[in-house]
């Protein structure tokens, strides 16, 4: 299948992909998909004492378009409080990156990956 | 940008210049375009003369007879042929039909339909390494079955089924055998004077022939009875109606003879090819090859690289053009059913490559591509949650996923 520009840029050139301490308190990791399903993410976001989403890692196994959807992820979640992040829609993401029809269950997964994060922060506290 | 290197035989080949040369000489005003039906006149005389020329040469590549080939539109039509034709013929002597559970789509499916048409269809499991165990075929067959179908080599992992003993395991046991070979001719030697199957599907374009041409041996002694699929003028002794597509056959033809006569030194060229390639990736931590490598056509190397999605190492490698076992059936985002009856896990079906070298592989580009599949696979694995797993020892089969 042939991908758009964006995910390509993405794909080729990731942001923010690396690991953050799972144990620290400001840290939080949302693990979602299933390798049977051939996607995996790993998305990490470091908070600040003013609630403020400072860092974002992440580690996907995936297609190309999933790939791009988490790495596009960690650069809109920066910057942002919790409940900001939380707002992020998959439709946001699927628009942004062009993805087709077939594609779109990939930027659902980064929905559910932030979420995931947001999850394990509001746990740990 | 330059176009990537193509190694992707198993879906299709690029027709030989020396066939193409061939076929543009029945097409044109200043060439032999008459119907070879037409037997009352010059053109139709030469145009015949072709279609029997390319009869010869299919059926001497095979071991066949002439007047055992019936041209097709490809190995999808011979298979449904062969499957509807014997199974609709033969009916009164029973409806149980036996296949595999690795055949190609265009066995399955036509079993599928015979099976809406109130036939039983017993679709069989290969061992892991791809083969058939005689024993579960020789299990398998009852009192009713009237046909056996197995493809001589698979399209996806390249394994060469011991179609001799399932054959006499047929003869034994009375039944029609049928065998889908479009990804073994010019490949592996076949010779159905001796060989004990009763029908056999061809491709052209699988062969450096043209696309949308194919054929069907249809034994004729003991003579083999099919009802045809396509009704018309009574072409091909009534099993394939249409207006014979010059051309396509002369094209077919000329790519089977080119086959037989270069066919030995191709497929040491080739298999000397296939092994630097699976050579350039020693070492490689988790590795898998899918399919017995012993059993095996040259030109196919199936390869999972663990912890690494398919189709996004195939966007890494675009420089040269692959297959996955993800992406064959792209858009239902299933991994291959092929791997999967295997046994592999679903990650790893969805981490396999299938490289299929041929007549224009160079050396240069098998060693391009063992360094580009080094480097993004490394690239990859960085960019992998999975991978950090397995480096830090968890198991990641252990784990429960939430299914999505």
């Amino acid at each position: 299948m042939a991908y758009g520009e964006k995910v390509m840029d993405h794909y080729e050139n990731p942001r923010n992909v690396g690991v953050l301490d799972k144990d620290a308190k400001n840290v939080g990791t949302g693990m979602v998909g299933a390798p049977a399903c051939g996607d995996v993410m790993r998305l990490q976001i470091q908070v600040n004492d003013q609630g403020i989403i400072e860092d974002a890692k992440f580690k996907t196994y995936g297609c190309g378009s999933a790939i791009a959807s988490s790495s596009l992820l960690t650069e809109w979640v920066k910057g942002k409080s919790l409940d900001q992040a939380a707002q992020i829609k998959n439709t946001d993401i699927a628009e942004e990156l062009s993805l087709p029809p077939v594609k779109v269950h990939c930027s659902v997964l980064a929905e559910d990956a932030i979420k995931a994060a947001i999850q394990d922060i509001k746990d740990k506290a | 940008m330059s176009t990537p290197t193509y190694m992707d035989y198993s879906a299709t080949t690029p027709v030989d210049k020396r066939v193409a040369e061939k076929m543009m000489e029945y097409l044109t005003i200043d060439g032999d375009f008459g119907n070879p039906a037409s037997n009352s006149h010059y053109y139709g005389w030469q145009a015949d003369e072709a279609v029997k020329k390319a009869r010869q040469q299919v059926a001497d590549l095979i071991g066949a007879d002439a007047k055992e080939i019936v041209w097709t539109s490809g190995a999808t039509e011979s298979n449904n042929l062969a499957i509807k034709g014997i199974a609709h013929f033969y009916h009164q002597q029973g409806k149980h039909i036996i296949t595999l559970k690795t055949e190609h789509k265009a066995v399955l499916d036509t079993c599928r339909q015979l099976e809406r048409e109130g036939y039983e269809v017993d679709y069989l499991d290969p061992m892991a390494n791809g083969l058939l165990d005689l024993a579960v075929l020789k299990a398998a067959i009852r009192e009713d079955t009237i046909l056996v179908s197995i493809m001589h080599v698979n399209n996806e992992i390249g394994v060469i089924q011991d179609i001799t003993a399932i054959g006499n395991l047929c003869r034994e046991n009375k039944v029609f055998f049928h065998v889908d070979a479009a990804q073994s001719a010019g490949k592996v030697a076949i010779n159905l004077k001796q060989l004990p199957v009763d029908l056999m599907s061809f491709s052209a374009h699988k062969i450096y022939g043209p696309k949308g041409m194919g054929a069907l041996y249809v034994q004729r002694k003991p003579r083999i009875r099919l009802e045809a699929q396509m009704h018309g003028g009574g072409h091909e002794r009534g099993m394939r109606s249409g207006t014979l597509a010059t051309h396509q056959i002369v094209g077919m033809g000329e790519a089977f003879a080119i086959a037989q006569a270069e066919m030995k030194e191709e497929n040491i060229k080739i298999g000397a090819l296939r092994d630097r390639l699976l050579a350039g990736f020693e070492g490689m931590e988790e590795v898998v090859i899918n399919g017995d490598m012993a059993a095996r056509i040259p030109g196919n190397l199936n390869i999972s690289f663990n912890y690494v999605e398919g189709e996004s190492l195939m966007m890494a490698i675009n420089k040269i053009a692959v297959s996955s076992g993800s992406a064959c059936t792209s858009s239902s985002l299933e991994p291959s059913y092929v791997l999967r009856a295997l046994g592999l896990t679903d990650e790893l079906a969805h981490s396999s490559i299938r490289f299929t070298i041929g007549r224009y592989t160079t050396e240069a580009d098998i060693d391009m591509a063992i360094d580009l599949v080094r480097e993004k696979v490394e690239k990859l694995r960085e960019l992998s949650p999975l991978w950090d797993m397995f480096k830090e020892g968890i198991d990641i089969s252990k784990i429960e996923w939430a299914a999505h």
